[in-house]
């Protein structure tokens, strides 16, 4: 775990920060104001509040079992001077002028857990604070969104995906509950996992195989439960060569998952699907210049996976996208930390972030400042989608339902 | 065991100044919580390595504890007392491990959910020690200085936005003999005022000839070290059982003979420099963070009075395994990602400077190596202003003085 505090011999300004003028609901507050006056400014979105109730005519549209939702992580965590703070926008340009302006957007998401990639994922996917090491292949201890659908909608195992760049999210699929379990989990794919198996070692795909910036020195075993790469070709409807092909033209982990993304959207088509971004976190080697590209290409991925879903016939018109980030960075004002590089203070900064929902059933152009909790998300896919995320923490978000 | 069972011989592995500290403070330590000790003991246990001013800080620190009375000590660390701890912690051996019960008493907190009790506890106690024991004012004003943008020949988005606010953008200098003009500067400092670990100089890439009175840190010259660490870790993460936190702890361990470094003369600077390869997250392959996070921990720790930083261009991005462990011989650089990683990290030297005391007399200079631009901030210079007149790094600096 990392978290580190300058408690001693330290001079007074390097001492764990404190802005003692407030609290950091306060801050966390503040975060969200900034933001929805930034977006509203911006894109000329709506403040959304009391008036604006649920659409149950939009709602009924949609037959439940047609439905179709997706969710990306928007990888690693960036902060709002990087992305919605006016000299961060010219990194989000497709978020800011494509997607916002479609979506319904929370301002204040705020992380009370662990801010480790995977213990937090797996926080989102579970809908419960999971306290397990960040840094161990192990299930999440709480049922999986996935299980969830896959149980009480009795859906098959083809029906739930989930892509993830770093090989420490192979059990991310299913929990170790005992009333679910990875049996009624979800698919996990590992594109660089495949990519390594499908290649001899080659210097043609390192640039795809950077591995997990969280610890850049140590990648767990992988241990059951991962796409197999014979599957490729079954599932996935491609060879091999092909495979490599593609890859030697992509020039980042997250630009594979999204090349798989759309492979698995066109040929299984998954009523649940789940991306998780991790380009951003090269921040925490420290060069900014890398950070700010790993942002612009979230950026630009997370608009082709959302023209994807407007153009695949199975997709279009049914589905609804859910972009978040796990949590967000340290702030520059933090002395216990080093900025940008780092998500190790627990400051507001790092655990206030956003989320939009955009596509079927969702207002276009809101922004609702009222604190959320990514525990939130489960129970929301849930009511979305007709389960029951029993033993969730939190709750569903009204302003979507 | 508990801080009230501390006795003198159990700080006998000490080294023998941090050994005869612990003993003469024993009574002042057995009065604390363990929720504060370790982290106390963390300093304590480094103190015969450390720079004078952290030496003086943790003396003065040590001396106030000692002197509280018992219903100021139940006032100043009330909020400890309420952490909860797990048996587990209890019976580490945090007198000898300070560093490792801090670490996992970190991941105790997160999981626990009392960061932001700790975080708390811990600002309201670096509230009252400022108080009671304000830090010395500089013998001189500080002067931090930042040089950037080496072997970049144009580049046409605009520089120091973040620095711009506070200080003077001058864009018609002189740039000719200009990193001589200011090392002659740092010189002159440093023969005015010659206290040990009081100007520094820290260079991203091989350091330019320098007057000896400089504490000296390059990227060049830790080059051995840095192929001995890369070695020693290819052999740790390939070794059964490793994992990022057990490699992290193995790394803390290490010391100055482990890196080839150990020759007799600096034991301070010499274990301040195995800190920055293996604490610091990226400094190991990429020069800017080096850079970044040698002054970083030199404002911190030695608190300068002079501060130079000569950022260098890194290496481009690869995987990470490759970097760390790649042919040195074929490194590509990036130069234009390079000076926008120093961008930044001049405004986090500025950062870090204005958390040091006499922050409102200190000034701040940087430059586009080899370039006309340029911005200083200084007790006598508007902020948010732009200058057009001519002038050389020697002039610029007596406008920032």
């Amino acid at each position: 775990m990392k978290a580190h505090y300058s408690l001693h011999a330290a001079p007074e300004g390097f001492r764990i920060a404190g802005d003692s003028s407030s609290t950091p609901q306060e801050r966390a507050r503040q975060l969200a104001y900034r933001r929805r006056d930034f977006l509203r400014t911006a894109a000329g979105l709506a403040l959304g509040g009391s008036l604006l109730g649920s659409s149950p005519l939009v709602r009924a549209t949609l037959a439940p079992k047609k439905r179709k939702v997706v969710v990306i992580t928007f990888g690693g965590g960036a902060r709002d001077q990087e992305t919605f703070a006016p000299e961060g926008q010219e990194n989000i340009p497709h978020l800011m002028t494509e997607l916002i302006p479609q979506s319904t957007f929370f301002s204040q998401v705020i992380n009370r857990g662990i801010l480790g990639h995977y213990v937090a994922t797996a926080s989102l996917a579970t809908g419960v604070y999971e306290t397990f090491n960040n840094f161990a292949a192990v299930p999440p201890e709480n049922p999986t969104v996935f299980e969830y659908f896959r149980k009480d909608l009795k859906r098959p195992a083809s029906d739930a995906w989930v892509v993830a760049p770093s090989n420490g999210f192979n059990r991310i699929g299913g929990s170790s509950h005992r009333s679910f379990g990875p049996s009624l989990g979800a698919n996990v794919i590992l594109p660089k996992h495949l990519l390594t198996a499908a290649t001899a070692p080659s210097t043609d795909y390192e640039h795809l195989l950077r591995d997990n910036y969280e610890t850049p020195l140590y990648t767990p075993q992988l241990g059951g439960g991962e796409f197999e790469l014979q599957q490729l070709e079954s599932i996935l409807k491609l060879s091999v060569d092909d495979f490599k092909a593609r890859a030697r033209t992509l020039s980042s982990p997250d630009e594979l998952s999204v090349y798989v993304v759309r492979q698995l959207m066109r040929q299984v088509a998954p009523s649940l699907l789940w991306i998780t971004m991790h380009d951003i976190d090269i921040a925490h080697a420290g060069a900014y210049s890398l950070y700010i590209d790993g942002i612009r290409r979230t950026d630009r991925l997370c608009a082709d996976i959302w023209k994807t879903i407007q153009t695949e016939p199975e997709y279009a018109g049914n589905t609804t996208l859910f972009i978040l980030p796990d949590f967000g960075r340290d702030s520059d004002e933090d002395s216990g930390g080093n900025g940008f590089q780092h998500h190790r203070t627990g400051d507001a900064l790092s655990r206030t972030t956003w989320m939009m929902a955009l596509g079927a059933g969702i207002r276009q152009g809101m922004v609702f400042d009222r604190p959320l909790q990514p525990t939130d998300l489960v129970p929301t896919i849930g009511s979305m989608l007709g389960f029951s995320a029993t033993l969730s923490q939190g709750s569903p978000i009204s302003e979507l339902l | 065991m508990i801080p009230s069972e501390l006795k003198p011989p159990q700080f006998s592995g000490y080294p023998p100044e941090a050994s005869k500290l612990a003993a003469n403070y024993i009574s002042a330590l057995q009065r604390l919580p363990l929720s504060f000790v370790p982290s106390l003991l963390r300093e304590v246990i480094e103190f015969d390595f450390k720079f004078p001013a952290e030496r003086e800080a943790l003396e003065r620190e040590l001396s106030n504890l000692a002197a509280l009375s018992p219903e100021q000590v139940h006032e100043w660390f009330g909020p400890f007392e309420k952490i909860r701890l797990s048996s587990r912690l209890e019976s580490l051996d945090w007198v000898n491990s300070p560093a490792l019960f801090v670490e996992q008493f970190s991941a105790h907190l997160w999981a626990t959910h009392q960061l932001d009790a700790f975080r708390a506890a811990a600002t309201d106690y670096a509230t009252r020690l400022h108080a009671v024991v304000p830090p010395e004012p500089p013998a001189m004003p500080r002067l931090g200085i930042a040089v950037v943008g080496q072997g970049v020949e144009t580049y046409d988005q605009p520089l120091f936005r973040k620095l711009r606010p506070h200080g003077a953008y001058f864009t018609h200098l002189t740039p000719e003999n200009g990193l001589q003009q200011l090392l002659d500067a740092v010189a002159a400092r440093a023969t005015a005022h010659p206290e040990p670990y009081a100007h520094w100089y820290v260079d991203g890439g091989e350091a330019a000839p320098h007057h000896k009175s400089l504490t000296c840190v390059s990227y060049h010259s830790l080059a051995p070290a840095r192929a001995a660490l890369s070695a020693k870790m290819r052999v740790e993460i390939e070794r059964p059982g490793m994992g990022p936190e057990a490699l992290r702890t193995l790394l803390a361990q290490m010391r100055p003979a482990d890196l080839d470094l150990g020759k007799p003369g600096d034991a301070v600077l010499d274990r301040f420099q195995v800190k920055l390869l293996t604490e610091g997250s990226g400094t190991q392959i990429f020069s800017t963070t080096f850079a970044q996070w040698a002054a970083r921990e030199a404002l911190r720790r030695a608190q300068p009075l002079t501060l130079l930083v000569r950022f260098a261009p890194r290496q481009r991005q690869k995987p990470m395994n490759e970097l760390l462990y790649g042919n040195q011989s074929s490194v590509e650089l990036d130069f234009v990602g390079s000076l926008v990683d120093a961008d930044l990290g001049a405004y986090y030297n500025w950062l870090n400077q204005q958390r040091l005391t006499g922050a409102e007399r200190s000034s701040f200079v940087v430059w586009f190596e080899g370039h006309n631009q340029a911005l200083a901030i200084g007790p006598s210079l508007q902020g948010g202003t732009k200058s057009s007149s001519p002038g050389d790094l020697r002039q610029l600096l007596a406008w920032a003085s």
